[in-house]
């Protein structure tokens, strides 16, 4: 254990504020409570200012890729941010998952593919539940340094796809989120009892979009029949090689969730410490009650809490650490439960207003509730802990 | 953060300093009280005894991230140490306040033979009626000449047998409003007028001590900072307080959970699905609020020790708390046994001592000394959140009219 750096390096206040002030700009609050009823028209043009304009769609390609060359530091910022906004755009699934995966993968094609992603050309999606956890307490065995566990859950089975011809897929994958704006598809399909991994035309492919709890990442079931296919890895030589791949783009992805959980607190934390510093009842301003007080002051507390817990996991991703099973597992079981918190306590604490439509409270219960279950549960996390830090549970 | 090779460069020089250092005082050659005195002294006079001080008062004015690295260093060479533990007070609080409010004179009088151990400390605030509200303390002092006569009672004051200084906070003014009426004194406990009684505590021994002050005489160049600026020396103080009681545990499962997470791996047979949720959630809780007091520290390099400390202070005991009652459940009959209830003076105070029972017992003052977790909210809430203040009828009339 390293003595990470937990704060915010100048070049990443200067990306947050680019980043905030586009959104302030470009994703009013009224516009994100209308995708909820069905007018997207915010989402493309948004995820191209961001993606294109600002370039982070390749916020972690390496330059020599056409990428910006930033670390996961970085992304976990952009993260914040798009939490604080709620902003209805696939980072997290494309910039951050996708992107791992492919650069984890390594092969021609990953290049030409990752290159294509970096320019803003494409936008690609990692074809796995977004409940999927990098990895299960069952399947904890492969989790570097955690104790080996028993046999693979039935749950943990990577990929819900097959390879039935040479290059040809069929299976259905359900609750995918990115899918829908996505055009490129990373698809872990099983060939003979080993993960491969393979490139799909999203245009070939059947994704039907799901009426979600969270619309700002409104998710898809993917059928695939017959689908054509591009191997990306798909070497008998090397057969771990793809679920290594995907295991390390689920990482990146629940160890940076942490830090949009943390841009939701943080939206809770300061819009209903505004309110109840305005709203007044009894003739005095609410925010003078002690019992209120309270609450908000526990919840300062958590949140932060979550910005170390988030910081941490994000600086052990971006340098590698040996430490980084453990942080992003700390950081998905804290985080994911005190955005939930901070939620529901900025509802509650908004009294009527919360409750409203117009107000924009509801998007970050949504968001925060979507986000808790999204890589695993905090429990599953707390689980996989366990075998983690050497704490099993009871003999059965 | 300062430039990368400006920090190596501070480390480097570090490092040749406390060579240079060690090559002139072999700490081998350490054998005697005396010897040990001598070394402690010289390494004070380096400037390498806390090197965020100034220099000439023991440090080298540098960040408090470097102090680790040189700690490491002495001790790694068999030097011996200040024995940080037995000074608790002296170190964490009075000491940062007599270098932020102190003349150079005080400072040259009273840091060294603090730092060295020579001379021990405790802290003379809280009252019988001044607990939480501390700014209503009615110990009184009354000047004469050039000294100031003080009659007062103090109370849950740790260490105060054995201490031969006190930080003292008294009222100098009743005709003030009550937080400026006070004046922040540095008094003598060898003075015939102090007589420290033992109080009793919750796990059957005593470590605080009720302190009664009889015609006490503290001259005025004992006074820290002016007269009527005590609350704002003694608010610095507390800031301190906080930040040492909340932020020690930097290495995961230190504290608390390192204690019932071991009594959990050597003790299968106690084990039961519900206890290891609550364990795996609390596991989670202390290595986070691990972090956040990592992540305050290295905030707390750039700068002073601000009110976000007390967040992690309640997070701290809220924790121990929480662990300490989950450690008597898992061990169940064992649980119901206490190790003795006999009165004693402890020598050292470790929350995570002796067992499981004076454990749970010991942790439930962790929410109420170094400010009460209740009154940290309304601190969190206020000065951090902009929140309004609690009604106070007190504030703005003079002290000896206010109800108590």
């Amino acid at each position: 254990m390293t003595d990470l750096d937990l704060l915010y390096s100048e070049v990443e206040e200067d990306l947050r504020s680019t980043v905030r002030d586009l959104l302030a700009d470009r994703c009013p609050p009224a516009a994100v409570i209308a995708v909820y009823d069905g007018d997207r028209t915010l989402v493309d043009p948004l995820w191209q200012a961001l993606a294109v304009d600002l370039g982070l769609a390749g916020l972690l390609v390496p330059e020599d890729r056409g990428g910006a060359g930033a670390s996961a530091r970085e992304a976990a910022v952009v993260l914040e941010e798009l939490g604080r906004a709620a902003a209805p755009v696939p980072f997290l699934t494309s910039a951050v998952v996708a992107t791992t995966v492919l650069l984890a993968a390594g092969s021609d094609l990953a290049a030409t593919l990752t290159a294509s992603l970096a320019a803003g050309e494409r936008t690609a999606v990692l074809v796995v539940p977004f409940t999927a956890a990098p990895f299960t307490a069952a399947s904890g065995a492969e989790a570097p340094g955690a104790e080996a566990s028993g046999a693979e859950a039935p749950g943990a089975r990577l990929a819900a796809v097959d390879v039935v011809g040479p290059h040809t897929l069929t299976g259905t994958v359900t609750t995918v989120a990115g899918a829908l704006e996505a055009d490129l598809l990373l698809v872990p399909a099983y060939r003979d009892g080993r993960v491969t991994l393979y490139a799909v035309d999203a245009a070939l492919v059947d994704r039907r979009p799901v009426v979600s709890f969270d619309m700002t990442r409104q998710l898809a079931d993917v059928h695939l029949l017959d689908v054509e296919a591009t191997p990306v890895l798909d070497d008998p030589d090397d057969p771990g090689a793809a679920e290594r791949a995907i295991r390390a783009g689920l990482t990146a992805g629940t160890a940076l969730l942490a830090s949009e959980q943390l841009g939701v607190a943080s939206w809770c934390l300061d819009e209903t410490v505004k309110y109840l510093r305005t709203r007044r009842q009894f003739g005095r301003v609410v925010g003078g009650f002690q019992a209120l007080k309270h609450r908000l002051a526990d919840l300062y507390a958590g949140v932060e809490s979550a910005a170390a817990a988030a910081r941490y996991a994000a600086a052990a991703l971006a340098s590698g650490d040996p430490d980084l099973a453990v942080a992003t597992s700390v950081a998905a079981a804290f985080c994911g439960d005190l955005a939930v918190v901070a939620a529901e306590e900025a509802v509650q604490l908004h009294g009527g207003i919360g409750m409203t439509w117009e107000y924009p409270a509801h998007l970050y219960l949504k968001k925060a509730k979507a986000d808790q279950i999204a890589f695993g549960t905090p429990g599953a996390h707390r689980a996989l802990l366990a075998s983690l830090v050497h704490l099993p549970g009871a003999p059965h | 953060m300062a430039d990368e090779h400006a920090i190596e460069a501070i480390h480097a020089d570090l490092r040749t300093r406390v060579r240079t250092f060690l090559a002139d005082h072999d700490p081998a050659g350490v054998r005697t009280d005396a010897d040990r005195l001598e070394f402690l002294r010289s390494r004070y006079d380096a400037g390498l005894a806390w090197v965020a001080f100034p220099v000439g008062h023991g440090g080298l004015g540098l960040g408090q991230s470097y102090q680790s690295e040189v700690d490491a260093s002495f001790a790694a060479a068999g030097a011996p140490d200040n024995r940080p533990h037995a000074n608790g007070i002296g170190l964490g609080m009075a000491a940062p306040t007599i270098a932020a409010f102190g003349t150079e004179e005080q400072k040259r009088r009273y840091l060294r033979p603090l730092w060295t151990g020579e001379e021990i400390w405790c802290q003379l605030f809280s009252e019988p009626g001044a607990g939480s509200d501390l700014a209503n303390v009615a110990t009184r002092a009354v000047r004469d000449g050039d000294t100031w006569i003080v009659n007062g009672q103090k109370v849950w004051t740790s260490g105060a047998h054995h201490s031969d200084l006190a930080i003292l906070v008294a009222r100098t003014d009743i005709d003030l409003p009550k937080h400026r009426g006070l004046t922040y004194f540095l008094c003598d406990m060898h003075d015939p007028g102090v007589d420290v009684r033992p109080l009793r505590q919750i796990t059957g021994e005593a470590e605080f001590n009720e302190v009664f002050l009889t015609d006490v005489r503290i001259p005025d160049s004992q006074r820290l900072g002016a007269v009527g600026d005590g609350w704002r020396v003694a608010t610095g103080t507390l800031n301190n307080e906080r930040v040492s009681i909340g932020g020690k545990a930097t290495v995961r499962e230190a504290g608390m959970i390192g204690v019932v997470a071991d009594t959990w791996r050597v003790r299968p047979e106690l084990r039961t699905p519900e206890l290891h949720d609550r364990l795996m959630k609390l596991w989670v809780e202390a290595e986070v609020a691990r972090l956040t007091g990592r992540r305050l520290a290295q905030k707390l390099a750039q700068g002073q020790p601000g009110p976000e400390g007390s967040a992690i202070k309640l997070a701290f005991a809220r924790i121990n708390q929480q662990l300490s009652g989950l450690e008597l459940e898992l061990l169940g009959e064992e649980g119901l046994r206490y190790s003795d209830w006999t009165m004693v003076r402890p020598e050292r105070v470790e929350f995570t001592a002796r067992d499981a029972g004076y454990r749970y017992l010991r942790a439930k003052g962790n929410s109420i000394e170094g400010g009460t977790s209740e009154i940290l909210r309304n601190i969190l809430a206020e000065r951090v959140l902009g929140l309004p203040g609690e009604p106070r009828v007190d504030k703005d009339v003079p002290w000896k009219d206010t109800a108590r």
